[in-house]
């Protein structure tokens, strides 16, 4: 029959009994809600990574050795050596040693600290950058004759300058595992806000050769590689990948012998996981969109039993099952898309409000980055028409049940 | 002349647990245009059963009903629910019109479900509304309305489709007695317009206002003919008790 008059009804009832049409349309809220803010939240986070990847270089390629049956590794000179000879594609590598050592300063002791011990390749004089994206404030980066020499030098973060030494820490010293290191250089802050314990300020480059004799170890297992861009980085990757097969005697000796990864296929990898853990988020959240359709359902069984008499009256005036039907299906779609829509308003505040908290914390602790959390175009529709679908699924049975009343029966029922 | 109504040997039996009802027991019914009658009965002689047979709310479960010239009486819900709307006009003790819609809406429903399109539905349903004085009430609630107003909506509703037959049950049993007698008069006003009007009752002081009684008991036709016939009036086995039709 006539949709308008269906529709105009459905709000009519919603209007007039405003705190059962709430709850009826609570769990549709809750559950639209949830996903909306679930979405918003990841959609931040991808923006974030995004960002993260986008700071860092995109260009970036990191390898990693594991050896395999090799009595060698190949070391720094060899990997310099590649690079030169594919000066079209790769224009920089460096040892990346992560090392784990307590950091004490005084009778301080700073244990979020990372410390990397790398190569003088790794600052780019030219530019001003580290390879990882970092710029000097003041001092100087790690030298040639630093490396030859197994110096006790070191170039610290803005955090550690701040909280060990007061925001005046070249020249003075610092040990690492006991071991003293002087202070040669100062990088530039990365926080906008608040310096944090084990955020990107809270770090410190040495000498990979001093980070080998800390750790004892004779072979440098990381390296980090710049290409040309962002689009050259897989083709650096396949060169890196040749080379190390030839070292290793090896037709294929990804994850055996070594492991290559581009900043590109990390962000991927970051997003795949993050894809599948809001998968699972959102389905839970569609448990209360199920419940939700539940409850439309029970109200409008309750709702047909009311109007027992009306669906009597318009049978009598010549309303076919189909005419009934579609009045009660209409009226369920209503209640659900209506509690659709508040839910979407209701989850994007919400997610608004979380945004901003988490937003920045995430944004200190990463060195800054927005962390935008809108819920997509798509997340939008996908709500509205999910919820309006349930609406009619659930709406569906007690739409039927009027439609087969026996007008007589109907007409007479009090 | 094809008649407008037409039961042949009309049987309705109801099982009520182990016990068999005979709701209507062989009834024969002719009923020509523009004809005024009323099926008169105390409570549990069948004259509800009859109307909601004859208002194609029921089918017989023997029998044939012609309904102008059409066979009513094996039809499925939709296809009864098709001639209601396009042949029959009900005026209900209760009123029966829907508490949400206005006055205006409920009068325009029958048109809504015949797929008459919404300006000639409104024009319809306000002449329908100015036949019975209430034109100016359109936009009111039916719980704004007294009782004699809600019934009169009720009429302007049964006549909006342009019905064959009005059917009215019990039309004044919820009114006091002078708008009871008002709507009576209005009944017998569209009587002499030229509609076909039954009204079911059990009250003879109403019954008497038709041409023609028909008088029910035990499921069977027990009068049939003049109004004005003294014998229309006596009741064999009287019962009669007020009791409102069953």
């Amino acid at each position: 029959m006539n949709f308008t008059q269906s529709f105009r009804l459905a709000i009519k009832s919603l209007t007039t009994s405003k705190m059962r049409a709430l709850l009826t349309m609570l769990g549709i809220i809750i559950g639209v809600g949830a996903v909306i803010v679930i979405l918003s939240l990841g959609n931040g986070l991808t923006g974030m990574v995004q960002q993260q990847v986008d700071k860092l270089g995109i260009n970036m390629i990191q390898a990693q050795f594991f050896g395999g049956t090799a009595d060698r590794l190949p070391d720094p000179e060899d990997m310099y050596d590649m690079v030169e000879a594919n000066a079209d594609i790769l224009t920089g590598v460096s040892p990346y040693l992560g090392v784990n050592a307590v950091v004490r300063h005084g009778s301080d002791k700073f244990d979020r600290t990372s410390l990397y011990g790398v190569s003088e390749i790794m600052y780019n004089a030219a530019t001003g950058y580290t390879i990882d994206g970092e710029q000097l404030a003041k001092g100087r980066f790690i030298s040639y004759m630093d490396v030859e020499r197994r110096e006790n030098i070191c170039i610290i973060g803005a955090y550690l300058e701040e909280e060990a030494f007061d925001g005046d820490a070249l020249g003075k010293q610092l040990s690492i595992n006991g071991r003293p290191l002087t202070v040669v250089g100062v990088l530039k802050r990365n926080a906008e806000l608040e310096m944090l314990p084990g955020s990107q300020d809270d770090q410190i480059y040495i000498p990979y050769t001093t980070a080998l004799e800390i750790m004892g170890s004779r072979w440098v297992n990381l390296y980090i590689f710049t290409s040309t861009s962002g689009e050259t980085a897989d083709a650096g990757k396949r060169i890196i990948e040749a080379y190390l097969n030839d070292f290793f005697r090896t037709d294929d000796g990804m994850w055996d012998y070594f492991y290559i990864t581009t900043m590109a296929e990390q962000a991927n990898q970051i997003n795949a996981m993050m894809g599948v853990a809001m998968g699972v988020l959102v389905a839970i959240a569609a448990i209360s969109l199920l419940v939700g359709g539940i409850g439309i359902m029970n109200i409008m069984l309750v709702s047909v039993t009311e109007r027992t008499r009306e669906i009597g009256v318009r049978k009598s005036l010549g309303a076919k099952r189909r005419d009934i039907r579609s009045q009660f299906v209409i009226e369920a779609g209503t209640t659900s898309a209506i509690g659709g829509i508040l839910g979407i308003g209701f989850g994007w505040m919400l997610a608004k409000g979380i945004g901003a908290v988490l937003g920045g914390m995430l944004s200190e602790n990463m060195g800054g980055g927005v962390f935008d959390a809108t819920p997509t175009m798509g997340a939008i529709l996908l709500s509205f028409g999910v919820s309006v679908g349930i609406g009619i699924l659930f709406g569906y049975l007690p739409a039927n049940k009027a439609a087969k009343l026996n007008p007589i029966d109907a007409l007479r029922y009090d | 002349m094809e008649h407008l109504i037409e039961l042949k040997n009309i049987y309705k039996i109801y099982q009520m647990g182990s016990e068999t009802v005979h709701a209507l027991d062989g009834v024969d019914l002719t009923i020509d245009r523009g004809e005024f009658v009323a099926i008169v009965g105390s409570s549990g002689s069948g004259k509800s059963t009859a109307m909601n047979i004859i208002g194609c709310l029921d089918v017989p479960t023997s029998g044939t009903y012609h309904l102008g010239g059409v066979d009513v009486s094996t039809m499925d819900d939709d296809d009864q629910a098709e001639i209601r709307n396009k042949m029959l006009g009900f005026i209900f003790q209760q009123y029966n019109l829907i508490p949400k819609l206005s006055v205006l809406e409920n009068v325009e429903l029958p048109l809504l479900y015949a797929g008459v399109d919404s300006s000639e539905r409104r024009e319809r349903a306000l002449n329908s509304l100015e036949r019975v004085g209430l034109r100016d009430k359109g936009k009111n609630l039916p719980s704004q309305l007294s009782g004699g107003q809600q019934q009169r909506v009720s009429i302007a509703r049964a006549l909006a489709g342009d019905p064959s037959l009005i059917l009215a049950d019990e039309p004044t049993g919820a009114l006091d007695s002078r708008t009871g007698r008002e709507v009576l008069k209005f009944l017998k006003q569209l009587h002499q317009e030229g509609n076909t009007v039954v009204l079911i009752t059990h009250d003879n002081s109403i019954a008497v206002k038709a041409e023609r009684i028909v008088r029910l008991q035990d499921g069977k036709i027990i009068y049939d003919g003049d109004s004005r016939d003294p014998r229309a009036v006596v009741q064999p086995h009287d019962e009669e008790d007020g009791e409102v039709g069953a």
